[in-house]
């Protein structure tokens, strides 16, 4: 790790730090509405100003970020193992496995990941519960988001069936599943480490699109899609720059996602 | 050329294979979403019993999924796509309406998208200064962290072209690749006799530079052409476009599944067709040089 590296770390750490602090830092909660102070601008009292239900922004961006990188992971955590059974399994497996594998991830492939996303989170229930809605967006990322790191562990897979070292357990008589969880997989690990690292900020981006569009996070619980959904009603930035303020930590975190990541992408590909 | 031909037949199976389950499984989405068999006409006081049974059958024969898309696949054979349940409009009309703005837009930011990113990664890869390649990357790496419904907004607000947006989006993606593949091109042996020799920058990026990078980089404009489609949707939806784009959006949330199943089919033959030229022209190159 270079010194760019352990700033965007810290940096993140920090990030994460300050959202499960969110109860402390900000007690009033996400969702209190000071209605006489709607649409106010920074103050003491409201250090990013309230929105136009007269809620904290602060405390919206704090619990926000806690549910965006919390969730997210767990999205790349479903996406990761789902590519690791087909297409890891289906690498080492090859022949018609490995052919139906490749089939499937190409047809996946060939809808615009963000089309497929819309359409699918779209035709589920919009009118549901806030909690359902988390639930129903970030289990959609990590369901629909397996097809490239698929890719990328059918090729490990493949490479690893042929290997010297799996061809001689073979010939010294190891049985099939024995080799797939001992000698396998474990080989697989750097590559599904660093896929699961580099869905992290796909998914955060792709929750934010879903957020804009209407489609992620119920209100009133806060997303950075959702918290991005102001910039619609904006008619000026330099009248509200701090309507700006979640935008400007989403760069921030992805920002130092891609510059921790730089190595795990090169692992990935 | 037989080879050609082969390789070419061969990309066309797949790609209409591809094509046809594409749509399949959009209209296998739509069939499986919750609240698909519901239909608002049954709830208008006007319709008397026999117009909601009639409302009520027509759901019926969409029920069977693999029927519905063997019959609407019989009747596109004819030019029939079917005529959208939430637009109340011909599909093929719609399309035929909407195509041309979309793939103005996506062509358009494609074409900004890949001037710039081959612009700075060039002049990157030339100029070979830290402290240009850091802002470059930076600039770069500033757009990559922007979602595409971020910058459709901002481009709402600052009153810019739709296609400025998809460049943006594109732009990051593709110099980002260029860059790696520029500089390790630069920095193969026989560009460095080149210039030992003292043959000029831009002699030495178009005659030694280039036609290493040219298939990889080929490759990434078929992949750029699967992004921008991909961007054109919330940009057109956010700003009010009305291209193919907005009408996948209003499809989906309206539950629209011929429009829908339609729009699938077409997305997916655009970017395969996309892939599968620069495939075809890639290979055409490589056997040409080999």
């Amino acid at each position: 790790m270079n010194f760019w590296q352990k700033l965007a770390g810290c940096i993140l750490l920090l990030v994460v730090c300050l959202s499960l602090a969110a109860g402390w830092l900000a007690p009033a909660g996400y969702a209190y509405q000071d209605r006489e102070n709607a649409g106010a601008p920074p103050s003491h009292q409201h250090w990013l100003g309230t929105d136009d239900l007269g809620r904290d922004r602060f405390a919206r961006i704090l619990y926000g970020t806690r549910i965006s990188l919390l969730l997210a992971p767990a999205a790349a955590l479903i996406s990761t193992l789902l590519a690791a059974m087909i297409g890891g399994f289906a690498g080492y497996a090859g022949g018609i496995w490995q052919r139906a594998a490749t089939a499937i991830t190409d047809l996946f492939l060939s809808l615009p990941w963000l089309f497929l996303l819309i359409a699918v989170r779209a035709l589920m229930p919009l009118n549901i519960s806030p909690l359902e809605s988390v639930t129903v967006t970030f289990s959609l990322l990590g369901l629909l988001g397996w097809t490239a790191a698929a890719r990328v562990l059918c090729a490990a897979g493949a490479s690893l069936r042929d290997s010297d070292f799996v061809c001689q357990a073979r010939a010294s008589g190891v049985r099939n599943s024995r080799l797939f969880w001992i000698h396998v997989l474990p080989n697989m690990a750097p590559v599904l480490l660093a896929q699961f690292w580099i869905s992290i900020p796909v998914f955060i981006l792709s929750e934010a699109n879903l957020g804009i569009l209407g489609l992620g996070v119920a209100e009133p619980l806060p997303s950075w899609g959702s918290l991005l959904r102001e910039l619609e009603g904006m008619i000026s930035i330099g009248d509200e720059p701090w309507k700006l303020a979640p935008l400007a930590l989403l760069v921030v975190v992805v920002t130092c996602f891609q510059i921790v990541l730089s190595n795990q992408q090169e692992v990935a590909a | 050329m037989a080879t050609l031909v082969w390789r070419i037949a061969r990309h066309g199976v797949i790609m209409l294979t591809i094509v046809l389950l594409g749509g399949f499984l959009s209209a296998t989405f739509m069939r499986l979403a919750p609240g698909f068999d519901v239909d608002e006409r049954e709830m208008d006081p006007h319709l008397n019993a026999a117009s909601i049974q009639a409302v009520r059958e027509e759901h019926t024969q969409n029920r069977n999924i693999v029927r519905y898309y063997a019959q609407s696949l019989a009747k596109a054979l004819h030019g029939d796509l079917g005529t959208s349940i939430s637009l109340g409009q011909p599909v093929a009309a719609l399309l035929k309406e909407r195509l041309p703005l979309t793939l103005r837009l996506v062509a358009l930011g494609l074409g900004m998208g890949w001037a710039a990113a081959l612009a700075l990664a060039m002049s990157a890869a030339c100029v070979r200064l830290v402290s240009y390649d850091v802002a470059s990357t930076l600039l770069s790496g500033l757009f990559l962290c922007i979602p595409a419904a971020v910058l459709a907004l901002l481009s709402v607000l600052w009153n810019l072209p739709g296609a400025l947006a998809i460049a943006l989006i594109v732009f990051p993606r593709v110099y980002r690749y260029a860059r790696n593949l520029l500089s390790k091109a630069y920095s193969l042996p026989h560009v460095t006799t080149a210039r030992c020799k003292g043959l000029g920058e831009l002699r030495i990026l178009f005659w030694h530079v280039i036609p290493v990078a040219g298939p990889q980089l080929l490759a990434l404009a078929g992949v750029s052409v699967s992004m921008a489609v991909s961007a054109a949707i919330p940009i057109e939806a956010l700003c009010g476009l009305p291209g193919v784009g907005q009408l996948a959006w209003q499809a989906a949330l309206s539950r629209d599944l011929p429009l829908l199943t339609s729009i699938g089919v077409l997305i997916t033959l655009v970017t395969l067709l996309a892939n599968s030229s620069t495939d075809v022209i890639g290979q055409a190159m490589g056997s040409q040089k080999a």
